[in-house]
């Protein structure tokens, strides 16, 4: 109650210093340092996470193009099950569920693993997608001037699926960093703990929502206008027939 | 011990009082997916014109929406709405009306791919069938629009209820949250009831999506070309 | 009829996919320097006889020797015995991520390891020769399909192969451009090379064959000089597959 009344006044106080805007730019000053850690905390747990699902991703489109038993089958329930359920839930069975099961992870694995869990499913898919949109006769089309099997997957079939997947690999980059916005659940400190901590203790509600949209306008905006722009040059660039 | 934890499941209504919670989540994404499909045709239509206020405005609409994390916009509108315009938006109405904004933004762009990727011919051939304008849109563009766009509404309705388990974070009382209650109210009965009540929680959703997206991908195989 | 050394002799091959068969009991010897031109109504299994020869189906029985060697054993090495059989399919396929001149080049350079400057002023003489090298750093794309198609045939010829296959390779083109991936081929076979070509177009099987064969119904009908065959074809099959070809006065 203290500690609420002090809020208060603090929040009277700095009122009075608020500009014309109604913006208080000296309590944006003073936490703007909190948001710049949180980033931090996001981009860099993000990447890791989607790092981890490209890999995993690349693994089960490879196994789902070559059709290898059981492990295909393996591969197909997981994708199901990662893309019709929610990360909020995924989180909280990992973070609250395992540890029942003797499974205990800290907030940074479990949101990791979370976040691989869910992309991983989405970068298979986009993976696998452009590796079937590569025609089968541009294989045999590679077998018929000597190429090896290896040859042929690395020289031709990689780069032509690979250039087909960037639109849906980028699509879930950005998919995958908003997704990031859950990871207060596991006790991490990211953005959304920020402001909101921000708006319960100083009621400082327009203040800590308004870094929230920049701070995410900031890491997002650039990786959006980098994708749209990889994805024109893919699109109008030398190939595609 | 675990495999005494999945009685809690069976005690009293504890079952019952999970699926009562998955329905205030369901419930709340049927009302913000109906919302989305109505504004996103109007949306889509739109932004098929040509005329460039409505371009712009349509664009910043569908870009910021589209780039925030539902849960920023849920935040915005459940924290900001209170303070800004002093009135209490409950984390249901804040729902809704988040939901219904980023639905209609997705439903849009996908109303407008659909309707311009019918190529011109198709409109031609219509007319030189000697059909009405009323007639090609009834015959040929609207089927082969709603051909495109039901697989991919779908798909967007699973995401939508997916995306509806974040309410939890602006305080409805939905599944996550009945789920919480329960185990804390055995933590010394059941103490490893977590295990067993987010498992469930997680087939829940499952259950509840996966058949979208299979009859999603079917209708998507059927209408290819 | 020239007399030389057989290249590639075909023993009593049968392929066929679960019920049906396509290829019954087919045998046949290509000479060096000789044109074999297939010909056959659609789905009487000269492209899938091709694509026998160069591995791309798997056979149930029968014998491929190509300079004597049997290539139908477990141990056989497709990519040595590709590097010798040269093949160009009805839909060019060239790589659409690369240049012509890449599209050329991958053969020479990452199979037969060939140095890179030589590769290259080959394949600078070979798309001379087809009228193409100014368009040698365009993308596939670019191309019209009788470009695309003529760098096909460059893409395998690089590789010097001893017998060069063609699967109807003008199927897929507009009319005016079929004379141009002709012209080429005539081209080929007068300088010597070894070629099997399944077509459509009799008039071109007509001068650039040595021997023709007629497939109908997965085996060999007939098997002439194209003036016999198509003057005076001695089976019933050949003669109504020819008519085909032939139109009677309307008026």
């Amino acid at each position: 109650m203290e500690n609420k009344r002090e809020a208060d006044s603090h929040f009277l106080c700095l009122k009075n210093k608020k500009g014309s805007n109604g913006v208080d730019i000296d309590f944006i000053t003073q936490y703007a340092p909190m948001y710049v850690e949180a980033a931090k905390l996001t981009l860099r747990l993000g990447a890791i996470g989607i790092l981890l699902s490209l890999i995993v991703g690349l693994l089960g489109a490879l196994v789902q193009y070559y059709k290898i038993p059981v492990l295909r089958r393996i591969i197909a329930v997981y994708i199901e099950l990662s893309r019709n359920t929610p990360l909020l839930v995924q989180l909280f069975l990992l973070y609250f569920g395992l540890p029942k099961m003797g499974i205990v992870w800290t907030s940074e694995t479990c949101a990791i693993v979370g976040l691989t869990f869910l992309g991983g499913s989405y970068m298979a898919e986009a993976f696998r997608s452009g590796l079937e949109s590569v025609d089968k006769i541009q294989f045999e089309s590679g077998l018929s001037i000597g190429l090896n099997h290896s040859q042929v997957m690395r020289y031709i079939i990689f780069p032509q699926a690979l250039s087909t997947s960037v639109p849906a690999l980028c699509a879930n980059v950005i998919f995958l960093i908003k997704e990031t916005s859950v990871f207060s659940v596991v006790a991490l400190a990211d953005l959304m703990y920020v402001a909101k901590d921000l708006i319960g203790l100083y009621y400082k509600t327009e203040e800590a929502l308004l870094m929230l949209v920049v701070a995410y306008l900031i890491i997002l905006l650039p990786i959006s206008i980098i994708a749209s722009l990889l994805e024109r040059r893919l699109r109008y660039a030398g190939f595609g027939n | 011990m675990q495999d005494l934890g999945i009685r809690v499941l069976f005690m009293g209504n504890n079952f019952m009082r999970l699926l009562g919670g998955l329905w205030v989540t369901i419930q709340l994404s049927l009302i913000s997916i109906l919302l989305s499909v109505i504004f996103g045709i109007l949306l889509g239509i739109v932004m098929t014109l040509k005329n460039p206020v409505t371009k712009c405005i349509t664009r910043i609409y569908l870009e910021f929406i589209r780039i925030m994390p539902q849960l920023v916009l849920l935040f915005l509108v459940y924290f900001g709405a209170t303070k800004a315009f002093g009135i209490n938006l409950s984390g249901e109405t804040s729902a809704v009306i988040v939901f219904t904004l980023w639905g209609t933004a997705e439903m849009g762009d996908l109303v407008r791919g659909a309707l311009i990727s019918i190529p011109k011919h198709q409109y031609e051939s219509g007319a030189a069938l000697g059909m009405e304008n009323a007639q090609i849109y009834r015959y040929i563009i609207i089927p082969q629009t709603l051909r495109r766009l039901i697989p991919l509404s779908i798909n967007l309705a699973t995401r939508m209820i997916k995306t509806t388990s974040l309410i939890v974070m602006i305080g409805v009382v939905e599944v996550l949250k009945v789920g919480q209650q329960i185990i804390e109210a055995n933590r010394y009965t059941v103490p490893d009831s977590a295990l067993w009540i987010y498992v469930t929680i997680f087939f829940l959703y499952f259950l509840v999506c996966w058949p979208f997206s299979v009859l999603a991908g079917k209708l998507e195989k059927k209408w290819k070309n | 009829m020239k007399e030389t050394e057989k290249l590639l002799e075909i023993r009593h091959l049968h392929k066929d996919y679960g019920e049906g068969t396509i290829l019954e009991d087919v045998s046949l010897d290509i000479h060096k320097g000789e044109v074999v031109v297939l010909i056959g109504p659609s789905g009487c299994g000269k492209s899938t006889f091709l694509r026998c020869i160069n591995g791309l189906e798997p056979i149930q029985s029968g014998e491929i020797f190509l300079d004597g060697e049997n290539i139908i054993a477990n141990k056989t090495k497709w990519s040595e015995v590709r590097q010798k059989i040269g093949m160009v399919f009805q839909s060019y396929d060239l790589f659409p991520h690369m240049t012509v001149l890449d599209n050329i080049l991958l053969g020479p350079t990452k199979v037969q390891r060939r140095d890179k400057k030589e590769a290259t002023a080959e394949a600078e003489k070979l798309l001379e020769r087809v009228g193409l090298l100014d368009r040698k750093d365009a993308y596939p794309r670019q191309l019209s399909g009788g470009q695309k198609q003529r760098v096909a045939i460059v893409r395998a010829l690089i590789m010097k192969p001893e017998i060069m296959l063609f699967d109807e390779v003008t199927a897929a083109l507009d009319p005016e451009m079929v004379r141009e991936v002709l012209d080429v081929m005539l081209e080929l076979a007068k300088s010597g090379s070894t070629m099997m070509i399944v077509t459509h177009e009799m008039q071109f099987a007509r001068a650039v064959a040595d021997k023709i064969v007629f497939l109908d119904g997965g085996e060999i009908v007939e098997t002439g000089a194209p003036e016999d065959f198509f003057n005076s074809p001695k089976t019933e099959r050949a003669s109504r597959f020819l008519h085909t070809f032939t139109f009677d006065q309307v008026k």
